[in-house]
């Protein structure tokens, strides 16, 4: 038996505050990727009571995505934006999810960006980070924009911070360990910079715009 | 003195693309904000950096 959408908010409300739940609640978020990141990040998200989400990814499942991707394994060759809505969905059933199977280019970031006033970065390869940033930095002013970078390796999960850039831009992660060095890709690693980021976003989204 | 990421280098008169080459940075793995603005990627060469100015170049690595 599922409890009411009053329920869910009366208990996410005990745990959080009021005030602050009313604002998780009115909140729209963007997640950029749903790999070891953005699956991470929007679960954190979605169990906070973030209102809405918008969750974009163009690529599939894999086995090797198992070891810190919020994915089950009969899910392996599923679209990952539309698997991850149906994780989201037994999670937070009351969090307004959409998917959006595509890849994400200058061409269409702020029309797919559009109504989303905090966006997370969460891809893997390195370019496509930063035309994400560049791109939403340079059009998109008025966006709340949380990157991740550096998250590779085995190296202490202490390493990995957020800072902030601009008024408008943070960056978590520990910005060296390169994926492309040879280093593996850790689950618990993985998920602090993803836990750094939805913390970022969590605090925007109370006004605390500090790190 | 102009700082880039928070230590201070002989950058003053360079311009952004040239600083980027400096530095070893690949272009197309950064975003670089010049007092705490992005500057376009499309601005780089004609971006010279003044005295006391500030520079971040955030050089992103792989991995999510």
């Amino acid at each position: 038996m599922i409890p009411s959408k009053e329920e869910f908010f009366n208990g996410l409300a005990a745990k959080h505050g009021l005030e602050l739940q009313k604002k998780f609640e009115a909140a729209s978020v963007a997640v950029c990727g749903a790999g070891g990141l953005g699956s991470n990040i929007a679960i954190v998200l979605a169990r906070a009571g973030v209102g809405r989400l918008k969750i974009i990814d163009f690529d599939k499942i894999e086995i090797t995505n198992l070891n810190r991707q919020q994915y089950f394994a009969d899910q392996i060759g599923l679209f990952k934006a539309q698997a991850l809505k149906e994780n989201l969905a037994k999670i937070a059933p009351y969090c307004e999810v959409t998917a959006e199977v595509a890849k994400i280019t200058e061409e269409n970031v702020t029309e797919l960006l559009k109504g989303f006033p905090i966006v997370c970065e969460a891809f893997d390869k390195a370019e496509a980070k930063a035309m994400l940033v560049n791109t939403v930095l340079e059009n998109m002013p008025e966006t709340y924009l949380v990157s991740g970078s550096g998250m590779a390796s085995l190296n202490s999960a202490n390493l990995i911070k957020t800072r902030k850039i601009t008024d408008k831009f943070y960056l978590c992660g520990d910005l060296t360990n390169d994926v492309a060095a040879g280093n593996g890709l850790f689950g618990a690693r993985v998920l602090v910079c993803a836990a750094h980021q939805a913390h970022a976003v969590l605090r925007i989204i109370a006004g605390e715009f500090d790190c | 003195m102009t700082k880039v990421n928070g230590k201070t280098e002989a950058v003053t008169g360079l311009n952004i693309a040239e600083i980027v080459e400096k530095f070893g940075y690949n272009k197309a793995r950064v975003a670089v904000e010049l007092n705490g603005n992005i500057v376009p990627k499309a601005k780089y060469a004609e971006t010279v950096v003044k005295e006391n100015d500030t520079l971040e170049i955030v050089s992103f690595v792989g991995g999510g």
